[in-house]
Order: C-alpha cells, then structure tokens, then sequence
C-alpha cells in the first residue's frame, strides 16, 4: 500500500517536473528564435552622412548585448519598400525617380544574445547622439522575462513540495518493511551480516520505487508531448505568421534524452537517499 | 578460551545487571550459566556477543579483546560465534533448508558449497526428511534442532544457547540437550544458560551460578550446588 503511495507520489512529483521542463524549455526556444529573429531597429537624424552612420555603428557594435548588426543603406530601405508595396505597380514608383522618399532612412538592425537585455540595449541607443528613433517590442520582452520566471518559481515551489512529500512516502515504506523484517535483519546481525548485506535490500527497495515512479511520467510524456507537437503541427502550422514563424513547438527528441536523464536521475536519486538514510536508525551493530 | 576479567555493566538508568565478573572458560569446555531472572546471565552472554558493551573490565574471546575491537569487525566476530535462542528465531516465511541456508547466504559462502553444507548439517541434526516443511509444521523441538543446525552451519568456535529448551517438554529438551552434547564433542566450546535444574544434573557439566551480577559458585561437572540449588 505504501509502495503503491510511493510510486504514485514520485511518478506525480517527476510528471510535474517533465511538464515545468517541456514548458520552460518551450518558452526558452521561443525566446531564442525572437532573439534571433526580432530585432531592435535605430534611425538616425536627418542630414546625418552615411560615414556618420557607420560609424555610429562601430561604436554600437562595440556593445556586450550585441550580437548581430545589419546595416540598411536608405537605397536598400527604398528597394526593400518599393518590392514590398509596389509589386506589380512598378510604374508608380517610378514618378519618384531618382528621389528617394526614404533617404533619412538608413538604420541598423540590431540583434540580441539576450533578449532580456533588449531594455538596457535601447536606453543606451537612445542616449546616443544621432539616434533619432529606435524600435522595439517591449511587451514582447517583458512577456517572456515574466513568464520565464514565473513558470521557474511556481515549478520549483510545486516540484519542491511533491519531493518532500515523495521522501515522507518512501522513508515510511522502509520504515514499514524494515519492522515486517526486524526478526530477520535480527538474525542476520547476530549471525554476522555486515550493515552493507542488512542495508542492501532496502536500498534495492527504494531505488526500484524511485526507478518505476520515474519510468511511469517518462512513459506518459513520451506519448502525450509526442501527440500534442502532431496535433500543434497540424492545427497550427504556416498560421504564426504575424510572430514570423517565432511560436514553433520543440520536437519530442530535442528535449525528451535530457528529460529523461534528470527524471531517472531524479526517481533513483530520491529511492537511494531516501532508503540508505531511513534503514540507518535501524541497523544496530 | 573465554577470559572475562573484572567486568561491570551498569545501564542507564543505574541498574547494575554486572558487579563484578571473574570467569575463564577454556577452549572445548561445555559450561551452564543458571541463577534466578535478573542475575545477569542474558547481559554476559549479549557481552560475548557484543551487543552490549561493558562499564568496565575485559572480555577476551580466543585472543581477541572485544573492548578493542572496531566496529567494523564485529560481523566478522560474530561469524565466529553460533547463537541459539529461547523462542527459535527461525524466518516462518522460508522453509528449514532456506532457514539454515540464510546463515551461510548472509555470510557470501558460494551457492555449490550452500548446497552441499545444508543437507549435510540437517542430517547431523536429524531432519533431514524434513527440509521442506516450515517452521509451523514442526514441533518445538524440531525447531530447536533447526536453529542449532543453523547456529553450526557456519562451524563456530563457541555456541551460545540462551534457554535452548525453554520451550520444550522433557523429552525434547534431553535431545536437544544430547545434541549439544554432541556438538561439544566435536571441539565447539558451548555455553548454555538455562533455568532447569533437571537438565543441569543431568549433563554434569561445569556450573556457573549467578547473582545480583556476580558469580555465586563455579563447580565443575558431577559436584554438588547448594548454592545453586537455592538461587534457580
């Protein structure tokens, strides 16, 4: 009855863990594609020559935040605008000639090792002298940094309290089958076994409590994270347009070996500890 | 030989089960301890076997004083000793031949020689017809002739019975007894503490009495105990 509780209790606490996991490393996937796909843009003010520009751009570039930089000549900004909005219409640019209506438009593209340093990066653009405008998703920011950090505290918090839970459970599982054995681990002191022969069935125990409460929510993850990217992958796919193909859900084999390996880890970890220490107070040399 | 040298225990709570203990037993000897419940007969033999550390004093078994010994190398110690108890201690959910075998099974001696110890220590015994019954199905004595079959398996240089026949009847006990006998013929030194006076006359076997923790009288085999007499 206790092994069953044991079992049950673990196979929760690990489930939870696999869900936080899939989750987290989710939502730190999406975070990496927006690094790498949404950027912060800088226009500079007018009359600002190119040589100006780019040297700006050196010095940004200099930057600890920084980690890709585009630049966007106003000739290319004007082609990239005219393809965008005039395709098929070409004669109706052509009334522009050789104005470019852009020409205050040279920028940089700026991308980010960290997203969350998209604040500090913007203020510091904004401080220099030149810059006339930088544009940037805050929310977006903020929306990942929050619930990053939110899904870390509430899965360390209920993952913490299905632990404690899971070693009371196992710890009176050895307690219960250390006093249905005590004639025979009686015996065996007195006969000579060493701590080591008394202590090893129990540990045996607890790491097969531990292994079959971590193989159990391996198992069920497999098979639900498995059919949910099937169904995201057909639900949605080609429809995340507007985030630029940014809400991509991670495949099953690029998180579930690391998964795995802290689950068993996890599992056997908590019946190993948990038993070797419990049998303690009853071994009596 | 077994040298117990000027030991006092005294519990806890103050409870002096030892005073002061002087006793030699020589390698070979057969050697009843008997004295009313409270002289400290259980506390000398869990002494020897080191489940009870003394206040005070030495207990020296073959060379090896127990008061120096590492905690580590008491099973080892222990290996050395066979210990026969009152109610039998027998594991109810295994059969005789597993009950004696659990002995050797503890201590790592490889299954091929488990298997040819066992049925060679059940016929010394006497039951061998009976290696597949458990303990329920046999009666008292059989039972008794099981934990001493597994107190030799592991061929001891000292067995210690505390009230091997308690729980026997007469006729049972004299078995048990002769069995010991037996064994002691074969160099095994036995120390037996017992309540019945019946079987210590009748073994005429060396007699350690004890009170209050002390020894009281120490006759060697066929002399007569008053003391004794007056104390079980």
């Amino acid at each position: 009855m206790f092994s069953l509780a044991s079992v049950a209790t673990i196979s929760a606490c690990i489930f939870l863990f696999c869900l936080f996991f899939s989750i987290i490393a989710n939502i730190r996937n999406i975070a990496y594609l927006a690094e790498t796909t949404i950027g912060v843009t800088v226009f500079f003010d007018d009359g600002m020559t190119e040589e100006e520009i780019l040297a700006l751009g050196d010095q940004i570039a200099q930057r600890p935040e920084v980690k890709e930089m585009n630049y966007i000549s106003a000739e290319q900004a004007w082609e990239s605008f005219q393809a965008e909005y005039f395709a098929g219409m070409e004669e109706l640019a052509e009334g522009f000639a050789e104005d470019n209506p852009l020409a205050s438009s040279a920028s940089y593209e700026i991308f980010l090792k960290d997203i969350s340093q998209q604040n500090t990066m913007v203020s510091y653009l904004q401080s220099l002298e030149g810059v006339r405008k930088v544009n940037y998703s805050n929310d977006l920011v903020a929306g990942f940094t929050n619930l990053n950090r939110l899904v870390g505290i509430l899965s360390v918090v209920i993952i913490g309290l299905l632990l404690a839970v899971s070693v009371f459970l196992i710890s009176n599982t050895i307690h219960v089958a250390a006093a249905f054995r005590k004639t025979e681990n009686q015996i065996m002191r007195l006969i000579g076994a060493t701590n080591f022969m008394i202590r090893a069935p129990f540990v045996v125990e607890g790491v097969v409590l531990g292994l079959a409460g971590a193989l159990i929510p391996l198992g069920a993850t497999y098979i639900l994270y498995g059919r949910m990217v099937e169904y995201v992958g057909e639900r949605f796919s080609g429809t995340a347009g507007g985030m630029g193909g940014v809400l991509r859900i991670l495949p099953l084999e690029a998180l579930f070996p690391t998964m795995a390996a802290v689950a068993m880890a996890l599992g056997v970890g908590i019946g190993f500890f948990v038993s070797f220490f419990t049998i303690r107070k009853h071994l009596k040399v | 030989m077994i040298e117990i040298s000027n030991v006092i225990k005294t519990y806890k709570a103050g409870n002096k089960a030892i005073r002061k203990l002087n006793i030699q037993i020589a390698d070979g000897e057969f050697v009843f301890i008997v004295g009313r419940s409270g002289s400290g007969k259980s506390t000398l033999l869990k002494m020897l076997m080191k489940e009870v550390e003394p206040t005070s004093g030495h207990i020296i078994v073959n060379g090896v004083n127990l008061q120096k010994m590492p905690r580590r190398l008491v099973p080892k110690y222990r290996r050395r000793l066979g210990m026969v108890f009152q109610d039998f201690k027998l594991l109810k959910d295994r059969n005789i031949y597993e009950n004696v075998a659990f002995a050797q099974r503890v201590i790592g001696v490889p299954p091929r020689r488990i298997k040819e110890n066992v049925p060679e220590m059940l016929k010394l015994v006497g039951l061998s017809s009976k290696y597949k019954f458990y303990p329920n199905q046999l009666s008292g004595g059989e039972q008794q002739r099981v934990a001493i079959a597994r107190a030799l398996i592991n061929n001891p240089e000292v067995l210690l019975a505390d009230e091997p026949t308690g729980n026997l009847d007469r006729q049972n006990a004299d078995e048990i007894m002769e069995l010991l006998a037996e064994i002691n013929a074969q160099g095994t030194t036995v120390i037996v503490v017992t309540h019945s006076q019946e079987i210590v006359d009748s073994m005429k076997k060396r007699v350690i009495t004890m009170d209050k923790g002390m020894v009281v009288s120490d006759k060697r085999g066929g002399e007569i105990c008053e003391i004794q007499h007056n104390l079980l």
